[in-house]
This record gives C-alpha cells, structure tokens and sequence, in this order.
C-alpha cells in the first residue's frame, strides 16, 4: 500500500494480536512485537500482496543494561513495489534464544552472525552461528554496554616466542568520557538547589 | 578400480591482490570448479560503531570516512541526514548542491576504481592506469575543499564545514568537460573487448528474486533488472530538483554490472554539471548557533559566538530521544544509518548499514559452480571495500 496510514491499519487489523504497538515517524512504521511472534510477522510482511516487504535490509540490536528486558532486536525491511520502510522490534532478556530469520531471508545469515558476535544473542535454527567479525578465539560481546572500549587484551608480536601472543590491555592512560553539563540550563548543584528552593515556595 | 577422489580446500587470501583488501576466502575446489566458498572477514575491523558511541556527534563525522575509503563523502552524508532528520534542521540550498556534487565525485571516484580494478583482475593493466589519473584528480578537488584528499571530514549536520575555495566550480566543471572522453577511452579498451568480455558474459548471474533476497543494493540490484535508486525513490538534499536516468541491467552478469557502473558515471557528471549551473551563493552551513560553530572573526567580537564556539567544541550540540533510519544511495549500494540518540550529546547507538556486507555474503551463492579463474571476476563486480564490510 502506498499510504502509510492504510498500511499500518492493514498490518493492525491482520496480525492483531501478534502486534503490541504501532507507531509512524520519520516516515517509517515502528512495529512493536514478542519473540514468538517475530516468524509469523516476517512471514505475513514478506508474502502479503498489500505489503510486499521482500527484502530485509538490516538486524541489529540495542542494548539496555539498566533494564529487565536488556535487549531490543531491531529489524529493518524495504519494500520496493510500495516504497515503504517498516522497523519490527521487540524486548528480550540477556539468556534468551530469539528465532531466526534465514529460512525466510537468505541474507538473514550474517546479519544474525553479527548480532551473535557483537551482542552474544543466539538464535534458534541458524546454520552456521559462528562469530563474524571479530578475531578468532575473541571473548566477550564488544557492542555491550558494559565492554569497555578499549577492550580487555591486546595481541603483539613476541620475540621471544616467536608467535603473536594476547595480553591484558595495558594504557598508559585511561579512555576518559568527560560528563559536561550544559551551561543553557545550569550547572547540576544549582539546578537542584533551585528546583528543591521551588518545591519549597 | 576405484580411486579415492577428495576436494581440495583453498585458502585464498589473507593477502591477496585480487581480495581488495583483507579477505579470506576458504575455497573448497572439486578440480578447478568451486564447489564452496566460506568468507572470513572483520580482519579489518575497527569498532566504528562502539567508537560514534563514545563520541559526539561531530567527532562521528571522520569515522565515515573510514569506512568505504574510496568515496568518503557519501557516507558522512547519510548521517548528517539522520542527525539533521531528528534535530529537524534543514540544510541551506547552496549546501545541498555542495553535497549533491561531492556525493557524485564520490561515485566517480568509487566506478572508476571497480571498473579498472576489475579489468586488472581479468588482465588488462591499461585501463587502471588511465583511471587513477582520473581519481587523482578529482581528490584534489576533494582537497580543496576539505583540506584532505581522502579522509575528507566535510559535511555537518545542517551543510558543510566550509564554502568552496575560489576557482573550484570552475575547475570542476572544466573537468566535467574532458572527463566524458576518458570514459569513452576506457570504453574503448574493455566494452567490446574479446577478453573482457569472455571472462564477465554469464559470471556471476543474479535473478531478481535472489537479489531481493539477499539483500542486494545499488549496482547489484540494478544489474538484474530492478529499477530501484534511492536518489529518485527516496529522494535527499536537492536530488528531486535534479534530472538523471537510472541504468538498468538485463542479464545480472557480471558485464552488465559493468556496464550500468560505466552508465552511471555519465550520468554523474551530467548531475555535477546541472548542480554548478544551478548553484547561487548563500549559507553552507545551518545559522542556528547551537548546532553549526560560529564564523572566527565574530568569535572576536562577540561573546555569544565564543561560548557557543567553546560549547560546541567540548560538549556539542545535544540531540533530542528519538530513533531514526536513513540510507544513502552510495556508489556500492544502500548505506544506511540506524541512529537512536537520547537527549545527550553522544548518540546512544548507530547502527551502520553497509552494502558490500550483504553483498559479500552472497559469495557462496554466486561463485557455486564456477571456476577457480572467475573467483576475481565476480569479487571484483561486488565492489567489495573492506572499510565498510568490516566496519
């Protein structure tokens, strides 16, 4: 459908409960789903003739640590007959195995791969989930909040050995993330002091 | 009597002429005919998206350019679109048609390099020698107007770091008039080439319905018959104002790859011209003091100007929550952006969408079948750069 509006009432009123939320911006339609759900979506999404999102352009993941349901999967599909972008989303927690893709999308593979390798999710009937694009033998999920960004070891070339060895980074000065404050709406101390003097007027 | 006959398994690359850049190809060869091809990438990998996350967003900018190194500046245009889509901010007109130009010097940069390179993975040395002139002279212009020739760090959020330094228009668009000659030059060398074409005609076939499956964008969608450019579907800055053809392949080969990226380049120029004659003078940049930094000589003069100047370059401009996806049509395909700030002055996360990703991984698909011999042929008409599969 080339109306946004009617595309969204058409994906509301087929899938129903499989959607828990749908919202336009920027142009795109932002589909909130669950984890069971995600096959049937695709599915529907991909083969229905008012949809026709044949292609999946991306799968990613943001990472919430602060939250229960630390992960958000993203999926982003292109459908060309429509020129409609569509944004599929759903929560899941640090342990869980979320399906896969590549049954409906071929190209799902590496993509999956990469979420696998940066965020340590797995995925249920994937080929081949190996890690991707970091080194072999890498430990730890680099995209992770809570991985520092220098990393935790460094690999050099050992004369002694004769062989390339890792080693615990070692930084002669730390990575440092400076929190500034914006002058426009005052420093914090202040800002407190004022909004706790107005509570008390 | 029976003999025992087992496959050969190949390691081709890490380094290796014909990878363009760091692949490592594991080949498993029944004789000379490939009958598995498993990539290994990310030798190359940098931490390009955990480095924007620890960044503001202006010091996001040069990241870009490291990704598909041969035209830089059509990545950085793909997030300022994102960044200038969620602060809602638009972009002076004179600036658009800087980008426009740049983002199709970009393309030049980035044909001229595939088609050469890949005429020298099939064995003809000329034509990379007469394009590299070519490119060498357009990243003078990307010098003069940026400062560098590669790693351009040029566009902002709301236009560009700074106006075109006198007599560059006129330079590029002498350059526009000779450069059509060169092309036709190269055409003569490789279109109806027996070689060329022996060793491109029905390599590396890709059907329509494949090449939705797998992802494919740009050039490698076109080649089979799919009519789908971002510039006109999806139109950014000032491509709607603009008048351009989109070629089209027929086969899905590897030759009309060639073909279509030979076309397109034609049609760049055709763009850089119209965007000179239509070019006036004006802003290049956004006039909202909180995002863009102020010109030096108010800096003098004016206190607001030295706070913003001093705020900008420390903290930087702070963009609202919100969650955005923006593609570019870059030269290799759909570059996108997948960009979720949150209220701070970092983004929270950017996803970055690069299309040889999806087109490398399609590898296996495309190469089953063929010889060892056509592995660099239908490599070479990926146009795989691995700054930006990597990232």
């Amino acid at each position: 459908m080339k109306n946004l509006e009617d595309l969204e009432k058409k994906i509301n009123s087929e899938l129903t409960t499989k959607i828990n939320n749908t919202e336009i911006k920027h142009n795109q339609i932002f589909i909130e789903t669950d984890k069971e759900d995600i096959i049937d979506v695709a599915i529907f999404l991909k083969t229905n003739q008012d949809t026709k999102f044949r292609q999946l352009i991306d799968i990613t993941v943001v990472d919430y640590p602060e939250q229960n349901q630390r992960f958000e999967v993203v999926y982003l599909f292109l459908s060309h007959e429509f020129n409609q972008r569509l944004i599929v989303k759903y929560l899941i927690a640090e342990n869980e195995v979320i399906p896969s893709l590549t049954s409906i999308f071929p190209s799902a593979n590496w993509m999956e791969r990469e979420v696998f390798d940066m965020y340590g999710v797995s995925f249920k009937d994937h080929p081949d989930l190996r890690r991707i694009l970091t080194d072999y033998g890498f430990e730890g999920h680099p995209l992770r909040k809570d991985f520092p960004l220098t990393g935790h070891s460094e690999v050099r070339y050992s004369e002694d050995q004769k062989k390339v060895i890792s080693e615990p980074v070692k930084l002669e000065q730390n990575f440092r993330n400076f929190d500034y404050e914006s002058p426009w709406e005052g420093t914090k101390y202040i800002k407190e002091e004022i909004e706790s003097n107005d509570k008390k007027n | 009597m029976t003999k025992k006959i087992k496959n050969l398994n190949l390691n081709f690359g890490p380094q290796h002429p014909a990878a363009h850049g760091v692949l490592r190809l594991i080949l498993e060869l029944d004789g000379e005919v490939v009958e598995k091809a498993d990539p290994h990438i990310g030798l190359l990998h940098r931490g390009t998206e955990k480095l924007i996350e620890n960044k503001t967003y202006m010091q996001a900018v040069p990241y870009f350019d490291r990704l598909d190194y041969v035209a830089p500046m059509n990545q950085e245009h793909a997030f300022a679109l994102a960044v200038e889509k969620i602060l809602k901010i638009g972009v002076p007109i004179r600036a658009q048609y800087i980008r426009v130009i740049f983002c199709e010097i970009g393309r030049i940069l980035s044909h001229i390099l595939n088609v050469t390179t890949q005429a020298l993975d099939v064995g003809a040395l000329t034509p990379s020698l007469w394009g590299f002139e070519e490119r060498e002279t357009l990243m003078t212009f990307y010098e003069r107007a940026s400062g560098s020739r590669l790693h351009a760090n040029y566009f902002r959020a709301g236009g560009v770091h700074q106006d075109l330094p006198k007599g560059l228009e006129e330079d590029i668009a002498k350059f526009c008039e000779t450069f059509p000659k060169i092309i036709n030059d190269l055409e003569s060398l490789l279109t109806d080439n027996r070689i060329f074409k022996q060793r491109n005609v029905d390599i590396g076939v890709v059907t329509k319905e494949d090449a939705l499956n797998y992802s494919f964008s740009g050039v490698m969608i076109r080649g089979s018959g799919i009519p789908w450019d971002l510039r006109k579907s999806q139109p950014y800055d000032c491509y709607e104002s603009l008048d351009f053809k989109i070629p089209v392949g027929k086969n899905g080969d590897c030759y009309d790859r060639y073909l279509c990226r030979i076309e397109e380049m034609k049609e760049s120029v055709s763009i850089i011209k119209q965007c000179l004659s239509k070019m006036e003078k004006g802003p290049i940049k956004s006039l909202d003091g909180k995002i863009s930094p102020p010109p030096k000589a108010e800096i003098k003069q004016s206190m607001e100007a030295l706070i913003h100047h001093f705020k900008l370059f420390t903290e930087g401009y702070r963009v609202p929550k919100d969650e955005i996806y923006t593609a570019v049509e870059a030269p290799k395909g759909e570059f996108g952006v997948y960009l979720i700030s949150d209220g701070s002055s970092k983004p929270y996360k950017c996803k970055i969408r690069a299309p040889g990703f999806s087109h490398l991984q399609s590898m296996d698909y495309l190469i089953k079948g063929h010889m060892l011999a056509d592995v660099p042929a239908v490599l070479g008409s990926l146009d795989i750069v691995f700054g930006e599969v990597d990232r």
